[in-house]
């Protein structure tokens, strides 16, 4: 399994090397250096520097937050199902975006609008989640599945009431779309902060596979555990949906990729997470923008395109 | 010393343990016996700091329980529970190292010191064989030998162990008992819940037999373990069984 961490971190600068190398403009080998080191033609660094390296980062961002929330997710709610849409954040994020739209507030008050879904969603399921007994994941699940599912009515009643016009541009929250996102800082600042807080809780990660009451006598204050992680993970998908709208399936299978090849140890699982869901999505990407150029395909149609078939073939080889 | 004082258990609508006085000391090995459901497992539960009693107090070196962070609490009481979720990834050293926990401080949860000592406790069960085993590949009985070594990685005073006995051979049987003992004259505490008298009385010098509807008595074995005791104990007819009945010695 010595390998895999290596591979892991070395995919990480080679795909945000192609997600620059490649896009809609063909810039040749000798350009591409040049303008990466800063010389040569103004309009050919412009668009590595200004277009292609902000937004592989920011694809890199989305996905890495994706597949660490993921991770806390499945150990936390010890199911391997689990996975960021679950918790209906993204589902609250577009409801809230596309209430914003309707009313015809600005970008900051859309994403203001995203956000304030986002944490009722996260608030509700969590406020739901503490039954007689403490912590219960079963409830979480239900909470995350049912409010999933009321948002998506919601959307669904904007939708149709939406005039023509705007139905494009409410699609992005709905399929998840890298082609809006901006400045991808704060992005990366909330990846490595919560990277951070999740690896420091990783031996106790491990522990809690034993159940609470073992975790507990281990010395695992596991009621604070549990309001790390899931606040991790919350803010993890409330950072990514608000960059790329609810793109689907990284942080289901990414997770799940890396126990296949051997990976379990939380200190080892959680930062290769975030490394790989980075790094593919930002490969995801650079496909959504190259494969019909100059159109841009949604990145989520992409991930859900790659994703639904490998998690297919995970389940039959899991047999 | 590991005092409880008036203590009430109920679990399911039924009383199981009331008004029960106990104190462990250092250096003691108590059996804890009783029939099927009659509270073992949550007096256990209670005494550990993982649920609460209905009533009564139960401290810790005159401090009580709740007022003891768990790490500190876990240095302090080891426990090995009866049941746990058995879907470990890791190998049969992985698990073991993870009783650990409350004495490392890296995050990755390794350390030369615990390795060797973990190394250690799977020698001293008798799965130096299994180490790098998976976890999840190994038979019930080994399974719970890797448990009880986990709990003495622990390194805990206090160790109360729910049914250490359960999936062990006769031989492992015995090595548990004689582990338990030894931990006993090392002076820390042990309190083990059994299900075979014969194993109480050849080594724990205290028994804490637990009635149904929350009567208790406890005291030596040698008072407590008498066939009229354990009659009422079990609620059936008991008969020496002389050459035929074996325990490891």
């Amino acid at each position: 399994m010595k390998p895999v961490p290596v591979l892991v971190v070395a995919l990480v600068p080679a795909s945000l090397a192609l997600a620059i190398a490649f896009g809609s403009v063909d810039l040749g080998a000798a350009q591409l250096a040049d303008a990466l080191l800063g010389r040569g033609d103004e309009i050919a660094r412009e668009i590595v520097w200004g277009v292609r390296a902000p937004r592989a980062l920011a694809a890199f961002a989305c996905g890495g937050l994706l597949a660490l929330a993921g991770a806390l997710l499945q150990v936390l709610l010890r199911n391997p199902l689990a996975d960021p849409t679950i918790l209906g954040v993204s589902g609250g994020a577009a409801a809230g975006a596309l209430a914003a739209l309707l009313l015809g507030v600005g970008a900051a008050g859309l994403d203001l609008a995203a956000l304030a879904g986002a944490s009722i969603a996260a608030g509700a399921v969590f406020g739901f989640s503490q039954g007689r007994s403490g912590w219960n994941p079963y409830r979480v699940l239900l909470t995350g599945v049912a409010l999933a599912s009321g948002f998506g009515a919601l959307v669904g009643l904007m939708l149709s009431l939406a005039p023509s016009l705007q139905v494009q541009g409410m699609l992005f929250w709905l399929l998840g779309d890298l082609s809006p996102a901006g400045d991808p800082t704060a992005a990366l600042v909330v990846l490595a902060a919560c990277a951070a807080l999740a690896f420091s809780q990783s031996a106790a990660l491990d522990a809690v596979i034993l159940g609470e009451d073992k975790a507990r006598s281990l010395g695992i204050a596991v009621k604070r555990l549990q309001a790390v992680a899931f606040g991790c993970a919350t803010l993890a998908t409330v950072a990514a949906v608000l960059l790329g709208g609810s793109i689907g399936f990284v942080g289901l299978v990414v997770p799940h990729l890396l126990r296949l090849a051997g990976v379990h140890r939380h200190a080892l699982l959680l930062p290769l997470a975030a490394c790989l869901g980075g790094s593919l999505l930002a490969l995801a990407d650079a496909l959504a923008r190259t494969v019909a150029a100059p159109a841009e395909l949604p990145v989520g149609v992409v991930t859900a395109m790659i994703g639904v078939p490998v998690l297919l073939f995970l389940l039959a080889r899991l047999r | 010393m590991l005092k409880a004082e008036g203590l009430a258990i109920s679990a399911g609508g039924r009383e199981l343990v009331r008004a029960l006085d106990l104190s462990l000391a250092p250096g003691e090995n108590w059996a804890l016996l009783g029939p099927n459901g009659s509270g073992k497992t949550s007096l256990i539960l209670a005494l550990a700091g993982l649920r609460s009693p209905q009533a009564g107090t139960i401290a810790l070196a005159g401090a009580p329980l709740g007022t003891y962070p768990r790490r500190e609490l876990a240095r302090q009481i080891a426990v090995l529970l009866q049941d746990e979720e058995a879907d470990f990834w890791g190998s049969t050293f992985d698990y073991v190292m993870l009783g650990r926990y409350p004495r490392s401080k890296s995050a990755w949860g390794r350390d030369e010191e615990g390795a060797a000592a973990a190394h250690g406790r799977l020698a001293e069960v008798d799965l130096s064989h299994r180490a790098a085993q998976d976890y999840r590949t190994l038979s019930g009985g080994e399974r719970q030998r890797a448990r009880i070594a986990q709990v003495l990685l622990q390194d805990a005073e206090i160790l109360l162990l729910d049914e250490p006995l359960q999936h062990l051979d006769l031989r492992h049987q015995a090595l548990v008992m004689q582990i338990l003992s030894g931990c006993a004259a090392d002076g820390k505490t042990v309190l083990a819940a059994l299900h075979e008298p014969g194993h109480a009385a050849l080594h724990c010098a205290f028994s804490l037999l637990l009635y149904d509807a929350g009567r208790a008595r406890l005291g030596r074995s040698s008072d407590m373990l008498t066939q009229a005791n354990l009659e009422a104990l079990y609620q059936c007819r008991l008969q020496a069984a002389g050459a035929r009945s074996f325990l490891p010695s």
